[in-house]
């Protein structure tokens, strides 16, 4: 764990085959997978709750907002509980994780803003792209992406009208 | 909130006895010659007056006591407790109101108000109510009365022995002692003549008194008051100024011989003025009394003062050993073991009464708001010119305390909405042939898992053209929306929807109503309106008793669990094999004549493949509506403890909330209201359309 501003402690995860940073400070736990539960009417990307010792969480799943499959859990998945700001709000939230690699430094030197052009993922998803051992690192914007439209439920409107129906 | 701040505590003791105070005095208002509202009244100043005076707020206590002083010709039934007192009282409550808010304002409105009611109290300005001031207000007394006799008593004999569970609760006589010794020069004499033999003697009791003589050029009332300042409930104290005669010792004895004889002797005017200096002298030892007296009065431990994050804490405790508990019965369930099973039935019960105690301390009845509401429709009638009878019924129903606090602000709309549109003018009224005396009926009720709070007033009714017309030209509906008559009811509580044709300084700018929809919705709870012309209108609001555990009915549909709360299930029926065929396109069912609407749960959160064979209908009702909701499975009851749903998931309108199941899986909560709401709107599509 570094102090110094030269450099952003994350946890590096995997989605499909890229890996990202997640800013260790807002990471709670992680967790092996538990059972899920749909939230029917619920965006793909936060479809689901878990139980986290006793508080029900809701479950976020990336590769939704960045465009990827979502194959079938595996032996690797992971659960990353952490806290996202939502409309200013502090939230516990867990993100699905195809592996959980390591805590790592990355040198805020090498993190580059996300090019506008020539990614596969909408840019205003990302904060910024770090290089570490030749490869690279997505960091992904996770306010932005928890506060988008497709993170959050429909009005009532879509529900309502299918119920009544 | 610091709970240990003791002028915190004071104020929320004395908002409390505003509270009763105010209640009391409207209640006069009805019954101007009941002894006890009158005595229970001046009871409430009483302790508001001593507990002041012993926080510090010397502004209020000053206050009340000339409050008080002039009311009590009233108590003695001199002077009658008609109208116009009662608007003064209410003034000079408030008042008293700011004061304890803030303690430094400036009092002037303070003496206009006295001067009124001295005025009405006394039918004009009387000379003799004057000394009174003089001789109790304390800074004044000795000054003005006897400054000589009091800066001469230099030496002061103090008697007093220490109430007898002092020394259990850690009381040191001997700091007591050397805190008096910093008042001025002392001599101490232990009187021992009150100690039992040895073989009787309790050790854990104090049965020393103790005569003091302080030299002191001061009156060291106040001192020796922040001395015993936590004492004083039950202790003797005796203060006696040496050097005035020794025929007038003045004794502060807590409990008070008689509870209407204690309070005269200070404020009866006439026989404090004629006495001699002696009196007047002991005059500011006096003071001191009322606070204790007050003390005196709570009956002990009957009640006690708790954070409610502390009470929140515990809901959460008994919400986590809910969840634990159903793990274990689930286990025991599964278990061949006889002992593991009672053990889990045991826990099972436990548990449940844990949780409805715990329920039960948050609990508060309505009542404690209501009485607010009798002041606002006696100033409303005032200012409106129109008459009003106030009728309130259910003040013990008890709800959540965070529920009530909340429904403060909605109810004042209501109201304000029922006398200022609902209630015509008493001219209208008589043209109508009606009481031109209006009424505003303010009640609850339980209903189920719910509480059903109505107000009704026998005013003209909503005006569904004017609504109408005013919806239109907001754009809240087209020229030619069909509506039920509910739902142009609903209209208005839209946010900035008003029929008024001006704003008034009560109403018309539309937000109250907004105000009274957000709220409501905010506590799960519905709102119904119903409203005949010419005859007034009901506003019923329907409430959940509590935010935090209910008993739940667990189903599943597709392979989702979900709770649906029990106390909206009326019944389980079986769906009729091939009911689709005969249904004509309409679902619903005949439950023993009357047609129920029913949601295919399967549709309504959109999963796939074929309904299984068998399945059930759980009718919900939430006020009148009852909707059949279809399942694939019943599979129990179940104690649940509801979880709010994120920010992510709150837009999401058919579950209230979440849960924990036994098995430590998470379990949605149907929102019935709005699923019986959505049931009835298909109802009144169809039938409507078919009518």
């Amino acid at each position: 764990m570094s102090d110094d501003q030269s450099y952003m402690t994350a946890l590096t995860i995997r989605l499909e085959d890229e890996l990202f940073a997640v800013e260790a400070s807002r990471v709670r736990e992680i967790l092996d997978l538990v059972p899920i539960t749909k939230v029917p009417s619920a965006p793909a990307f936060v479809g689901g709750l878990i139980n986290v010792r006793g508080s029900i969480v809701p479950l976020a799943d990336l590769r939704v907002m960045f465009g990827m499959d979502r194959p079938e859990p595996d032996a690797d998945t992971r659960i990353v509980v952490m806290e996202v700001d939502i409309d200013g709000e502090p939230t516990i939230a867990g993100i699905l994780a195809d592996k959980v690699h390591d805590v790592t430094d990355i040198e805020t030197a090498s993190i580059e803003e996300a090019p506008k052009v020539g990614m596969r993922w909408r840019p205003e998803f990302v904060k910024g792209i770090g290089k570490r051992n030749g490869g690279f690192i997505i960091i992904p914007d996770m306010e932005k992406i928890f506060e988008s439209p497709g993170g959050r439920s429909p009005s009532a409107a879509a529900s309502e009208e299918r119920s009544a129906a | 909130m610091n709970i240990s701040d003791p002028s915190e505590t004071f104020r929320q003791e004395a908002r409390e006895l505003l509270d009763q105070l105010e209640a009391g005095l409207l209640d006069l208002e009805q019954d101007p010659s009941n002894s006890d509202l009158i005595n229970s009244t001046f009871r409430a100043l009483h302790t508001i007056k001593g507990s002041g005076a012993m926080f510090g707020f010397t502004a209020v206590a000053e206050f009340v006591h000339d409050f008080e002083t002039a009311f009590d010709r009233v108590r003695k039934g001199e002077s009658e407790a008609n109208t116009a007192l009662i608007g003064v009282a209410l003034d000079a409550k408030d008042h008293i109101h700011l004061l304890i808010e803030d303690p430094d304002a400036p009092n002037e409105g303070g003496e206009q108000i006295l001067v009124a009611l001295r005025a009405i109290v006394n039918g004009g300005p009387v000379e003799a109510p004057a000394p009174i001031e003089t001789v109790a207000a304390p800074s004044a007394a000795p000054v003005v009365a006897v400054p000589n006799l009091a800066d001469s008593a230099k030496r002061w004999r103090l008697v007093f022995s220490l109430p007898s569970d002092a020394l259990i609760y850690g009381t040191n006589p001997e700091l007591l002692l050397q805190e008096l010794a910093g008042i001025g020069p002392i001599q101490i004499l232990a009187l021992t003549d009150r100690i039992p033999d040895l073989d009787v003697i309790d050790p854990e009791v104090s049965h020393i008194s103790w005569q003091v003589d302080i030299e002191t050029s001061e009156d060291p009332t106040a001192a020796i008051d922040d001395v015993f300042l936590f004492l004083r409930d039950n202790m003797e104290l005796t203060l006696t100024p040496l050097s005035a005669p020794a025929a007038a010792p003045v004794t502060v004895a807590a409990p008070a011989p008689s509870e209407d004889a204690m309070p005269e002797a200070p404020y009866v005017p006439e026989p404090v003025v004629e006495a001699a200096p002696v009196a007047k002298a002991a005059a500011p030892v006096k003071k001191a009394k009322p606070a204790e007296k007050a003390e005196a009065e709570k009956p002990a431990a009957t009640s006690l003062r708790v954070p409610a994050e502390r009470l929140d804490e515990l809901m959460d405790r008994v919400g986590e050993l809910v969840i634990a508990q159903a793990r274990l019965s689930q286990i025991a369930a599964s278990s061949a073991d006889l002992s593991l099973k009672t053990i889990a039935e045991e826990l099972e019960r436990l548990s449940s009464g844990l949780r409805d105690t715990t329920m039960g301390i948050r609990m508060v009845p309505i009542g404690t708001i209501f009485s607010r509401f009798r002041r606002l429709v006696h100033d409303l009638s005032g200012e409106l010119g129109k008459q009003i009878e106030f009728i309130t019924t259910g003040e013990e129903t008890e709800l959540d305390k965070t529920v009530i606090e909340r429904l403060a602000d909605p109810l004042v709309h209501l109201i304000r909405n029922s006398v200022d549109h609902g209630l015509e003018s008493a001219e209208k009224r008589v043209a109508a042939g009606k009481d031109p005396k209006g009424t505003v009926r303010l009640s609850a009720v339980y209903s189920g898992a719910e509480v059903a709070i109505s107000v009704v007033d026998d005013g003209a009714g909503l005006n569904h053209e004017r609504i109408r017309a005013k919806a239109e030209e907001n754009g809240l509906i087209g020229p030619d929306a069909k509506l039920t008559e509910q739902e142009l009811n609903h209209l208005i509580f839209a946010p900035g929807f008003s029929t008024a044709k001006e704003v008034t300084a009560l109403s018309g700018r539309g937000v109250g109503m907004d105000v009274v929809k957000r709220t409501i919705d905010g506590l799960r709870g519905t709102i119904d309106v119903t409203t005949t012309q010419g005859k007034g209108s009901t506003f019923t609001l329907r409430l959940p008793l509590t935010l935090a555990i209910i008993d739940g009915m667990l189903v599943r549909v597709g392979d989702g669990r979900y709770t649906i709360p029990l106390a909206a299930v009326e019944e389980c029926v079986e769906l009729p094999e091939g009911i689709e065929a005969n249904a004509k396109g309409r679902n619903f069912l005949d439950i023993r004549g009357s047609l129920v609407p029913y949601l295919r749960l399967r549709e309504v959160f959109g999963i796939k493949g074929e309904a299984e064979a068998h399945q059930k209908v759980v009718i919900v009702s939430s006020g009148e509506g009852r909707v059949g909701l279809v399942v694939d499975q019943i599979i129990g009851n179940n104690q649940t403890v509801i979880k709010q749903l994120s920010k992510l998931h709150s837009g999401i309108k058919s579950f209230s909330g979440a849960t924990i199941l036994g098995d430590g899986s998470v379990a949605l909560i149907l929102d019935t209201a709005h699923l019986v709401a959505s049931g009835q709107s298909y109802v009144d599509r169809n039938l409507g359309r078919a009518a």
